[in-house]
């Protein structure tokens, strides 16, 4: 039994006097103990919108939340979809946790770090006072962050861009927690401080077995770190696989154009940049056909009956269908010869 | 003392200097600009000035303030009346009084009046709109209905005209000092009630509430130790600026008849109301209550000014 399943999340958001706006629709995924999951897309792909329905943030008014995340952390099988706000509130910090993409302003400004950190340990391991704060700096110590017990004292504009994130880091984990979820957690911190974080991250994944749900547009994020990947394009899994299989063999015509789109440093001077045709809003309903389709250079008129199913890989000539590669695709792509090319 | 241990000493002492520097909190930052702010430098001199007047008024005051000394040398009906002179600098009033005691006493009546009807409808105010920003925010949905039935409260408040609401409550409870701070007072209430409402609206709805959330903090230390705290910079400001209007909504109602009727305590905007009567003839008698009123009201909004500007984070370097 994985920790965490989520089986055809589906968010929908109600219009103002227009129609209702779909941002996931129909995700499935699971994530096992001590594994790091991977949800790639570009904006408004849905992946942020998940994040927020598994830890019940979206706002209560104009959101349908339907499908199942099925979790079971607590030694019980629970719901997180359908769970009691006071329940899903005491499961947040302690089993559930997550990292947001700007440190600072996911910091309170006028309150100093160590309070903030201090928070998290009296409401749910009970700490106070001196107990408090020697475990607050023991967390920030862990998440290196040099002289602990001075930068308890500090305010957030006190702290550079990589302190502010592994201050938030200490936070999330304060309570190891079982699953943590990170919100881009990178993207508003300059390279090498991206680097730094990740390889935190992959630090508290090994010595925690904790499980992480990584939510990020980064495919070098995604290189780096995650065990299994699902790419989402308007708000469906189009692909799933481990990370190795999803980098050698893309299926999806929409992966296959992500990393084909990645600016490489060995490509000869002059040479343009090879983007996916069109933007996002380029689509065209799942319930008439492909989402991508528009914008998909391997497109024939069959891709217009309904959404394609997200099913097993076909078999590509002699080789066995690869285990656990998913994707959602008419006629996938078989990148073995096109791969070379690409990446000569 | 050789040359490098002095050399020494000014490092360290440029080392203390700069770590103190690097900033502190948002509230000492604030303060720290305040500081150097040329606004906040006259307001703040203004307001301490009109405070210490108000406080040693009684005492300095070089004549009794109701005693109608120089009554025989002020004939109102033939328009003689007396400017400033050697005994008495600002002149008489209409009644031979002294009008340079009068006004020294009467910062107090004046101070006093500003500030108790300002903090009445900035409790009032806070506590209606902190209860009801949370309530919207945090609540689910039984707060959302205390929020519509709070607000739409204050909003019967607003759709009355502020001085017509004074007058309404100051005709309902009869004439006296408390009436005054109390109509003056009301009138305040919807204004701050609004404004840290929306301003912990607008905190409820950032990140670093989101990640309280996340982390499963209590929504109770959410709204207390988190939104709080933020949200009080606008409302600060505004005091200062309610303590200007204030004064002279209580001056306004003191010109319609309606301020405190104890002749023994002058006020400023009692001595404004008197002294209409006798515009024509001696403008004077209505000048001097009036600047001291416009003064302090300027001091006033000036250190709200640079209050606002010193809390605000856009603004900072």
């Amino acid at each position: 039994m994985p920790l965490l399943t989520v089986d055809e999340l589906t968010v929908t958001f109600a219009g103002r006097g227009g129609p209702d706006t779909t941002a996931v629709s129909g995700v499935s995924f699971t994530v096992d103990q001590g594994e790091v999951v991977g949800l790639v897309g570009e904006s408004g792909c849905g992946k942020s919108v998940t994040s927020l329905a598994l830890m019940g943030l979206l706002p209560a008014k104009g959101v349908t939340v339907g499908g199942t995340a099925r979790y079971t952390g607590t030694g019980t099988d629970v719901d997180l979809l359908t769970l009691r706000r006071s329940a899903l509130r005491d499961l947040r910090g302690t089993q559930l946790s997550m990292i947001f993409q700007d440190p600072l302003s996911s910091l309170n400004p006028v309150v100093p770090i160590g309070v903030q950190v201090t928070e998290i340990l009296s409401r749910h391991r009970g700490l106070r006072g001196a107990a408090a704060r020697k475990e607050a700096a023991a967390l920030l110590d862990r998440v290196g962050i040099p002289d602990p017990t001075r930068r308890l004292k500090e305010y957030p504009h006190q702290l550079s861009g990589g302190m502010r994130q592994r201050a938030l880091i200490a936070m999330a984990v304060a309570c190891a927690p079982r699953l943590l979820i990170a919100d881009e957690p990178t993207t508003a911190l300059d390279v090498t401080i991206q680097a730094q974080i990740l390889e935190l991250l992959r630090e508290l994944v090994d010595d925690q077995g904790t499980a992480l749900l990584m939510i990020t547009h980064d495919l070098g994020v995604v290189a780096g770190l995650c065990d299994r990947v699902n790419v989402l394009y308007a708000g469906k899994a189009v692909e799933a696989a481990d990370r190795h299989r999803l980098f050698a063999d893309p299926a999806h015509p929409y992966t296959h154009g992500l990393l084909g789109s990645i600016p490489r440093l060995d490509a000869p001077r002059g040479e343009r940049l090879n983007p996916i045709r069109g933007s996002i809003n380029d689509r065209i309903a799942w319930e008439d056909g492909c989402a991508f389709a528009p914008r998909c250079d391997f497109y024939t008129p069959q891709c217009l009956g309904g959404a394609p199913p997200l099913a097993d890989r076909p078999a590509d000539g002699a080789a066995a269908p690869p285990e656990g590669h998913l994707v959602r695709c008419v006629h996938p792509v078989h990148t073995t010869a096109e791969a070379t090319e690409v990446s000569r | 003392m050789s040359k490098t241990t002095e050399k020494i000493d000014r490092l360290a002492e440029l080392t203390t200097r700069t770590t103190t520097a690097s900033g502190g909190s948002l509230w000492t930052e604030a303060l720290r600009r305040l500081r150097s702010s040329k606004m906040a430098l006259v307001g703040g001199t203004v307001m301490a000035l009109f405070i210490v007047i108000a406080i040693v008024g009684p005492w300095v005051a070089p004549y009794d303030p109701t005693a109608q000394t120089w009554r025989d040398e002020v004939f109102t009906n033939r328009g003689v009346f007396i400017g400033p002179r050697g005994d008495n600098w600002l002149g008489l009033d209409h009644l031979g009084r002294d009008m340079f005691s009068r006004m020294l006493v009467g910062a107090r009546q004046t101070l006093l009046v500003g500030v108790v009807s300002t903090v009445l409808g900035f409790v009032v105010g806070a506590l209606v709109g902190g209860l009801s920003g949370a309530a919207l925010a945090f609540g689910g949905k039984a707060g959302q209905r205390l929020d519509t039935v709070l607000m739409r409260f204050i909003d019967m408040m607003l759709a009355l005209p502020s001085l017509l609401l004074a007058v309404s409550v100051a005709a309902i409870l009869g004439q006296s000092l408390t009436t005054v701070m109390i109509a003056v007072g009301v009138i305040q209430i919807p204004v701050f009630a609004r404004l840290l409402r929306g301003s912990m609206l607008a905190q409820a709805g950032s990140d670093y509430v989101l990640a309280a959330r996340a982390l499963g903090v209590r929504r109770r230390r959410i709204v207390l130790a988190h939104v709080l705290p933020n949200s009080l910079g606008p409302v600060i400001v505004q005091t200062t600026l309610a303590l200007a209007t204030a004064i002279i909504e209580a001056a306004a109602l003191s010109y319609l008849g309606l301020g405190n009727p104890d002749a023994s305590q002058p006020e400023w905007g009692v001595m404004l109301s008197q002294a209409q009567r006798f515009f024509d003839a001696e403008p004077m008698m209505a000048v001097y209550p009036a600047l001291g009123i416009i003064i302090t009201a300027l001091g006033f909004t000036l250190l709200g000014e640079a209050m606002r500007e010193a809390l605000d984070p856009k603004l900072r370097s």
